[in-house]
């Protein structure tokens, strides 16, 4: 009933396929950006260990920088999403009612729906063609010669925010959900505005569930590199896109992962700092037990 | 005071008619007659639906989708849920990096994942093709079956499998008749989810597809070809109503389940 | 068939450090209701699982039906169990949870709804066999969980604390229903509880334990009045203990000194050497507030309390080496009632026989 053979037998199947095609590639990977190139094929052996990938990214004046676009891209994505969808989520939580989860379901349906759509639609909103500049000049607002919005920076986070926000929207509420209303009946006894317990009890509880969201906008957002393409045009490219070149036309293996990595380390890092503000730990022991 | 929570609602409104806007202009412009998606409206046609159904090259590329959605989605919940089995029953040595390691792949972001399997893939001389698609899925669908999975046994009582043992069952027994029919209701929602996850999904299939495309890639590659887009804006919006039928129904299954 | 239904001779239950059941001898006989009887922790739920099987002694013997069953698996036992909170098959019927034992065993269908429907008619729960256990009560769903158990016709029953969930006035009904049914089925049931008032109503026989070690088995009427040591003899009831020393013994009496009372004969419950130590135990209601007649022991104290339990009046009475005595005085009315007021000295008297002498 117990045998230990069972438990292995269960862990097997799943642990393999995680091995074998998560945690395997992840180090070749690694070893691939030490390699000075991809001569001998992907299991060539004797080639010598360099740090000029590295070297080239950090040193050369390109790539650093923009990471650091890119991550402050994925910050303003997660910051505004997760700003745009907190007070609905707030209203959905605190809302009395029995409709709470058809008008939940309503805002989540957008989301399941494919984003690569939903990308190609704001295409086509934005597009010097496009419904917005066409719509404004029928209204005789606008010419139609140069595109509103679309082709830069700005058109990549006004999309990646669009994509995102009924995503977010779900952490933020369960948050919400878990707060005890008694405390803030609490805080009322206590003379508290409305106002005033929504700042000192509300927010500041929710936060987690804010943390939550944002951590899972940020991670898919740094790597982003398909909204880029369809409404970025060419100032609005990001780091993924120069590592999807690398691994496509412009063949680099071993440039694009070291690129890879550092966005790793980078990505790693921030999940270290969000799960010590989560006490995930805490987590983690609850289900050790 | 009255005032902010009259905002609020309307915050909610105003939300939702932008989060549906630009698909209802898709919706819209399916049915335009003319290529330039552009107001003014020429006409309404419905020949980009007609065109669609023709189309053998976008119905093949939906049906690889449908189809490594399926396999992706059973696949993973099969996976997901003998982990999750053996992550809240047993006990085992290393038990925190398995599940550490069973939830990662949500944490990394699909471009450097796509691109680590590339990398194996060319290293083991695996042709890609949608099977590699596939396999690329599972691995970030299992994240999700197994928490789903898991936290429906966590609410499990351990009584009823010495009640089980007490009338006579054995494990197999035990896990046919007992465990697996409680947990079916979760294993579902595994299922559904790993399949949304799979079939809209774009990065990981552009690193790892062969020939056939899936649906997003295919989607992807028509962007460029203004005269045949209608028909994929067509299939977006079947595909769109598709899925919003399939999520109201999921709920309908959800609600009626818990009120047995 | 001869011999007990239920043997342990020797069983000690380890986990890890903790020695949970301690070296004991535990003989059930065939049809009997047998209690187990202790505080938590005193190892009577595992020894209800070592029965069961869903645990082996780490040591000693465990027979059942004269037949050596301590590392049989649970489910190739022929005893049954009711769980402390059921453990009902959510997904199942009431029919499908109580056919779930005779389904394992491949029964054909027409003998499983007959045994089924004999077992649901037994527990008055016929009507109900459509329905999920998530839309019985409580006391319903202990029913069903009773006629699961009882439908194999196990050789033995056994009962975890399953009346613990239950409200004061459903739980005094089904003791009695439980004692009907017990002499109805006829076979043997151990039932496993931490309540002594349940047990001494439903029991024929019962094992007071403490820190995983059977202090005394025994009737009800022996354990009340015979209890070995000081342990049972406060667990069942309560009582009133005076420490003392054997001074001497002659056949069945003990010449026993106490401080502030003398020398006084009593009854050792077990038998005692001379110079032990011991303690004189009376029960409330053989203690009386008044000059000692005849025979009659005494000692002196101040009466701290006095309260009206309805039926009884309850008297604290301080002794002079600070222990307390409670005295239960028949209430017969207010004009019978004695007029103690609190402060009063008073003599707490007793006859000789009323008292015993246990052990620590």
């Amino acid at each position: 009933m117990k045998g230990s053979g069972v438990r292995w037998a269960l862990l097997l199947p799943p642990g393999l396929v995680l091995l074998v095609l998560f945690v395997v590639p992840v180090l070749m990977m690694v070893v691939t950006s030490f390699r000075p190139d991809l001569r001998g094929g992907p299991f060539a052996w004797g080639w010598e260990p360099t740090i000029e990938h590295y070297q080239s990214v950090i040193q050369g004046g390109d790539f650093l920088p923009l990471l650091w676009t890119s991550a402050r891209v994925a910050l303003l994505v997660s910051f505004l999403a997760c700003a745009l969808a907190y007070p609905v989520a707030y209203y959905l939580a605190f809302r009395l009612g029995r409709s709470t989860a058809l008008l939940l379901t309503l805002l989540i349906i957008p989301f399941w729906t494919s984003y690569l759509l939903r990308m190609i639609a704001w295409k086509i909103i934005l597009g010097s063609n496009g419904a917005l500049n066409s719509f404004l000049s029928f209204l005789g607002l606008t010419d139609t010669s140069a595109p509103v919005l679309l082709y830069s920076r700005s058109a990549v986070v006004v999309t990646l925010i669009y994509v995102w926000l009924p995503f977010v929207a779900l952490p933020i509420y369960a948050g919400l959900l878990r707060i005890d209303r008694s405390l803030l009946e609490a805080a009322a006894d206590l003379g508290a505005s409305r106002f005033q317990a929504f700042r000192k009890v509300t927010l500041p509880l929710s936060l987690p569930g804010v943390i939550a969201a944002f951590v899972m906008v940020f991670i898919p957002t740094v790597g982003e590199y398909v909204a880029p393409i369809l409404v970025g045009g060419t100032r609005g490219a990001l780091y993924g896109n120069i590592i999807e070149i690398l691994f496509g036309d412009g063949i680099n293996w071993p440039l694009g992962s070291a690129l890879a990595m550092l966005m790793l380390v980078g990505v790693f890092a921030l999940i270290v700092i969000a799960a010590r503000v989560l006490r995930v730990g805490r987590l983690i022991e609850a289900v050790e037990r | 005071m009255i005032s902010r929570f009259r905002v609020l609602p309307a915050y909610y409104v105003f939300l939702v008619v932008l989060l549906y806007l630009p698909l209802m202009v898709l919706l819209l412009f399916s049915f335009n007659d003319g290529t330039a998606l552009s107001f003014p409206l020429r006409g309404f046609t419905s020949d980009w639906y007609e065109g669609m159904l023709a189309n053998g090259q976008l119905l093949g590329a939906a049906r690889n989708s449908a189809v490594v959605g399926i396999g992706v989605s059973t696949v993973a919940t099969v996976l997901g849920t003998l982990a999750a089995i053996a992550l809240v029953r047993y006990k085992f040595p290393g038990k925190t990096l398995f599940l550490m390691v069973a939830v990662t792949p949500l944490l990394v972001p699909f471009l450097i994942l796509g691109v680590a399997l590339l990398i194996l893939f060319s290293a083991l001389d695996v042709d890609r093709s949608l099977l590699t698609v596939g396999a690329a899925h599972v691995v970030v669908a299992i994240p999700y079956t197994v928490l789903i999975v898991a936290s429906r046994l966590v609410g499990f009582d351990r009584n009823l499998e010495e009640a089980a043992y007490d009338l006579g069952a054995s494990f197999p027994y035990f896990l046919r008749r007992v465990l697996v029919p409680l947990i079916a209701p979760a294993m579902l929602a595994a299922w559904l989810v790993a399949f949304t996850v799979s079939f809209d999904e774009f990065v990981l299939a552009s690193f790892t597809i062969g020939r056939e495309p899936t649906l997003p890639v295919f989607i992807f590659g028509q962007v460029r070809f203004a005269n045949r887009f209608p028909q994929v804006v067509a299939l977006a919006s079947v595909v769109m109503i598709l899925s919003l039928g399939l999520v109201l129904l999921a709920q309908r299954l959800q609600s009626a389940w818990t009120r047995r | 068939m001869s011999g007990p239904s239920v043997e342990l001779v020797g069983v000690s239950k380890r986990y890890g450090e903790v020695l949970a059941v301690d070296d004991i001898d535990l003989a059930i006989d065939e049809g009997e209701f047998f209690s187990i009887l202790g505080p938590s922790g005193c190892g009577k739920t595992s020894t209800l699982r070592m029965i069961a099987g869903f645990e082996f002694p780490t040591s000693g013997s465990l027979r059942i039906n004269g037949m050596e069953t301590a590392k049989v698996p649970a489910n190739r036992r022929n005893v049954n169990m009711v769980f402390q909170n059921y453990a009902l098959f959510p997904h199942l019927s009431v029919k499908e949870n109580v056919a779930f034992g005779l389904r394992v065993k491949g029964m054909e269908a027409s003998v499983i709804d007959q045994r089924v429907a004999e077992a649901l008619a037994m527990v008055q729960l016929d009507a109900m066999h459509q329905r999920k256990p998530g839309q019985l009560s409580g006391g319903q769903q202990q029913r069903v969980a009773l006629a699961r158990a009882l439908v194999n016709r196990p050789s033995v029953l056994l009962l975890d604390e399953p009346l613990g969930a239950l409200d004061q006035k459903l739980r005094k009904e089904m003791q009695f229903e439980l004692k009907r049914l017990q002499r109805e089925v006829g076979i043997t049931f151990i039932y496993v509880t931490h309540d002594q008032e349940e047990a001494l109503t439903m029991s024929d026989r019962i094992a007071v334990m403490n820190h995983g070690r059977v202090l005394q088995v025994d009737d009800s009427a022996n354990l009340y009045d015979r209890p070995v040591t000081k342990f049972v003899a406060s667990f069942i009831g309560t009582s009133n203990f005076l420490p003392g020393r054997v001074v001497g013994v002659t056949d069945d009496l003990a010449e026993f000194e106490v401080a502030d009372v003398g020398v006084i004969r009593a009854r050792p419950v077990a038998p005692l050497s001379e110079g032990a130590m011991a303690l004189l135990m009376i029960r409330p209601e053989r203690l009386r507030l008044a000059a000692p007649a005849h025979n009659d022991n005494s000692v002196e104290g101040v009466v701290e309390e006095s309260v009206f339990v309805g039926n009884d009046v309850l008297h604290m009475v301080k002794l002079k080496d600070g222990t307390v005595f409670t005295i239960r005085d028949q209430n017969l009315g207010p004009e019978a009632r004695t007029a103690v007021k609190i402060g009063d000295s008073v003599l707490v008297s007793w006859s000789p026989a009323a008292a015993m002498i246990v052990s620590d």
